[in-house]
């Protein structure tokens, strides 16, 4: 395939996705319905909630009832909202139909694919009953802005036609076919574009850095080893459009003077790994990766790396350790990547996201992007709403909208009446944002102000049930399990910082652990040789500035405000609520539940409590209360 | 000791050539490492297919990759340690990762995980006495959306509830 032929490709490639952009051709005056077509989001949380049963039922429907020839099923990557999976498109209407399972499907092809009629009943609805019709009058999708998604829950990723018919590899035409590398780094730099997996350094300065290096074997590679817990939105990336993905790795290689290109993705992602293998292999038979591409002298190859479990290969000298097949163990930089990575040659390492947003950049110009975010954080940013929020799911803002804006406008606050009472972002290299900080831009330096940081985009929020001294707790413990033990003031300080944790947890804290919990905070954070323990303590540091009244209370009341940490728990029984059916007593592995002597009631003894929490689970009355 | 020669032709440490099954696994082997030029970067791509294979990373298989790719033995065990993927013991049919990430923890992982337990009365880490399953907890599958999660093998289970899980269980049985 040459540079023209791909220009006619994608000509031929646009007719057919015209419905699904909103352009409906005529239908027959003979037709038994109009042309439609039928979007069902095949995304992670939608294979799980069994969008595959759908899908089949609505072919086997459409077969029955002989639409087929009129209605095109078309299985599209992630839509977003990820809590009302298996979600389903109408085009051109763009109805949007949410919790659909195989039971569904009939009504939705007699009602509305065939007479035209939409079901009111599966459309998500507002709080006061009022149903959205379509994606674009909820609130969920209402604020964002799409630049890195805008494909997802469009296109099906499997099918390279439909990213050509988006202007896919548009991008990589325009420069193959006019721009010198130096002039795609100089767009690069002109855009602003900062890197998306955390650390928030300028791609444009990396990429260029490259370039200059010296020698003609130099390497790309993508980092899609997503650890933090709690982010999917590389994952998202990756399964709903892994051909942006590609696209970027060959600008890079152009811009750079690379061939050779790694993309190492997690293992526990086995569906965007294989989405990734059908894209590379469409490509390369369209001659956009290996030899010769596009009939240029470019020549770029993009090989996969399955990652093993280990989450401190997220750390680029520890990635490429991992990649050349060793343990994945960081190096002390300098020298950097970009003078010996991989292999010993200059390399840059790129997270999925930051790729992802070089095809748009390219395609419209360096000057479009650095308009949209903020001046020093242009761009938009993906961001994996999860935890206690009512909208879960992934969305795209531009950066520096606020955080009260992504929580309550997109993520629809708090569920269950309760309060909003932290964010959670950067996962265990991040902090927690309380509720005096909501009006905070999401930009990468106003949350390192307040003591968080960007990362890779993961945003939990929690709400008055959880305890924050025990989520630093779990984050250290995460910490400890993935230190990889190279240097010691990460492997011995973790530890030390969740033992210390622990024992605030339990109620055995000395009262000068706070001082001591900080101090070593400091020296782990300056003293580890990579990112994984320099960042360790930020989600103690950020909760001790933020909620140092709780950790107080454990500390000097032995007493846990959220009601989280079990052994600061005291169990009794409402009088006036026990039946006296004597399930907990019998629950009590302690058998310290006593029946009175002259009532048919129970009472809990204090002394010998094993802080199970067996009596309160079982109980069906709500008599047991915890305190 | 085995030598590697008999190992490749399926002949096992008492002198007993090994089932035909086990023949054609390590023969799948092979054609994965000649896939990747028997390079000795492209390791855990190989143990990945291995476990794959044989269910876990034995003892003769570990030293038939170690032969085969010209890397120091203790190279191997040292990767294969390092890495939480692998395993060298046996697993159950079924392999149940309860997700233990940030958006799973906020939305009770610890009662699912401890459902489980209760379930198959085994802790976590371990596998149930008839070989059916194995408990352990992954760190974040990436389907947040859905917290709690748990996979059972490839199988996503979202927003769980702890009183779910015994018919969870009984689907796999």
């Amino acid at each position: 395939m040459t540079l023209k032929e791909l220009y006619e490709w994608r000509e031929q490639a646009k007719a057919s996705l015209a419905l699904r952009l909103g352009k409906a051709p005529e239908s027959r005056p003979d037709a038994p319905c109009a042309y439609r077509e039928v979007l069902v989001c095949a995304g992670g949380a939608c294979v799980s909630c069994g969008c595959a049963s759908v899908a089949t039922a609505f072919r086997e429907v459409l077969g029955q009832r002989g639409l087929r020839e009129y209605v095109k099923l078309i299985e599209t990557g992630c839509v977003g909202c990820c809590d009302l999976g298996v979600v389903v498109q109408v085009m051109p209407d763009a109805v949007l139909y949410v919790k659909v399972t195989e039971k569904d499907v009939k009504r939705i092809v007699e009602e509305h694919l065939r007479d035209g009629k939409i079901v009111t009943d599966l459309l998500h609805k507002a709080e006061d009953g009022q149903p959205y019709r379509t994606a674009a009058e909820m609130p969920f999708f209402k604020h964002q802005l799409k630049v890195v998604l805008e494909n997802s829950g469009l296109i099906d990723p499997q099918n390279i036609d439909e990213y050509i018919a988006r202007d896919g590899y548009l991008a990589l035409q325009k420069a193959l076919g006019g721009m010198a590398p130096k002039q795609v780094v100089e767009e690069l730099l002109a855009s602003g574009l900062r890197g998306r997996g955390g650390g928030g350094f300028s791609a444009g300065v990396k990429w260029q850095m490259l370039a200059a290096a010296p020698g003609p074997t130099k390497y790309v590679i993508c980092n899609a080893d997503e650890g933090d817990p709690g982010a999917f939105m590389d994952r998202s990336v990756l399964e709903s459009d892994p051909h942006r993905v590609l696209e970027g790795m060959l600008i890079a290689g152009y811009a750079t003077g690379a061939s050779k290109g790694f993309i190492y993705v997690r293992a526990e992602y086995p569906l965007a790994i294989k989405r990734l293998q059908t894209a590379i292999s469409q490509a390369r038979d369209k001659d956009l990766i290996g030899e010769r591409i596009l009939g240029t002298d470019y020549c770029f190859d993009i090989e996969i790396r399955v990652g093993a479990g280990a989450f401190v290969c997220g750390e680029e000298t520890a990635l490429m350790a991992s990649v050349e097949g060793r343990r994945g163990m960081p190096q002390p930089r300098p020298p950097y990547p970009t003078q010996s990575g991989l292999y010993g040659k200059p390399t840059i390492i790129n997270n999925v996201e930051t790729y992802a947003n070089v095809p748009p950049i390219i395609r419209n110009g360096g000057k479009w992007f650095s308009q949209i975010g903020t001046p020093k954080s242009p761009g938009t940013k993906v961001f994996a709403l999860a935890g206690k929020i009512r909208n879960t799911g992934l969305v795209e803002v531009p950066m520096g909208t606020s955080l009260r804006q992504l929580v309550f406008d997109i993520g629809g606050g708090v569920p269950n009446g309760r309060t909003f009472k932290a964010a959670q972002t950067g996962g265990p290299s991040g902090g927690c944002i309380p509720a005096q900080h909501l009006d905070t831009p999401l930009d990468f330096d106003s949350l390192q102000a307040i003591g968080s940081i960007m990362g890779s985009g993961g945003l939990i929020v929690m709400d008055d049930s959880s305890c924050m001294v025990d989520v630093a707790r779990f984050f250290m413990d995460f910490c400890v399990d993935e230190s990889c033990g190279k240097c010691p003031p990460c492997r011995i300080g973790t530890r030390q910082m969740l033992h210390m944790l622990t024992r605030i947890t339990r109620g055995e804290a000395r009262p000068d652990e706070l001082e001591r919990l900080e101090g070593l905070a400091g020296v782990t954070a300056m003293a580890s040789l990579c990112g994984l323990g320099m960042t360790a303590p930020n989600p103690i540091r950020s909760t001790l500035q933020h909620f140092r009244e709780e950790y107080e209370a454990h500390i000097r009341d032995h007493r846990c405000p959220a009601g989280v940490c079990r052994q600061l728990l005291r169990y009794s029984i409402d009088v006036d609520k026990c039946t006296g059916c004597g399930l907990c007593a019998r629950a009590c592995p302690a058998a310290i539940i006593h029946k009175f002597d002259d009532k048919r009631k129970y009472w809990i003894e204090t002394d010998g409590c094993v802080h199970c929490g067996e009596c309160f689970e079982v109980c069906r009355f709500d008599a047991v209360l915890k305190q | 000791m085995t030598s590697l020669s008999n190992i490749q032709q399926g002949i096992s440490r008492s002198g007993a050539v090994a089932a035909p099954y086990e023949q054609a696994l390590f023969a799948e082997l092979q054609m994965a490492m000649d896939f990747y030029d028997r390079a000795p970067d492209a390791l855990i791509q190989i143990l990945h297919r291995a476990q794959e294979l044989f269910g876990y990373l034995r003892e003769d298989v570990i030293r038939y990759i170690a032969h085969e790719l010209r890397l120091p033995i203790s190279q191997v065990y040292g990767v294969i340690g390092f890495y939480s993927f692998f395993s060298r013991v046996p697993q159950g049919k079924h392999t149940i990762n309860v997700c233990t990430g940030t958006a799973c923890y906020v939305r009770g992982a610890e009662t699912v995980l401890r459902a489980f337990e209760k379930e198959l009365g085994i802790r976590n880490g371990q596998t149930t006495a008839d070989g059916r399953f194995s408990l352990r907890c992954a760190r974040c599958v990436g389907a947040c959306g859905l917290a709690p999660v748990a996979m059972v093998g490839d199988r996503v289970h979202g927003q769980l509830k702890s009183n779910e899980i015994k018919k969870l269980l009984k689907a796999y049985k």
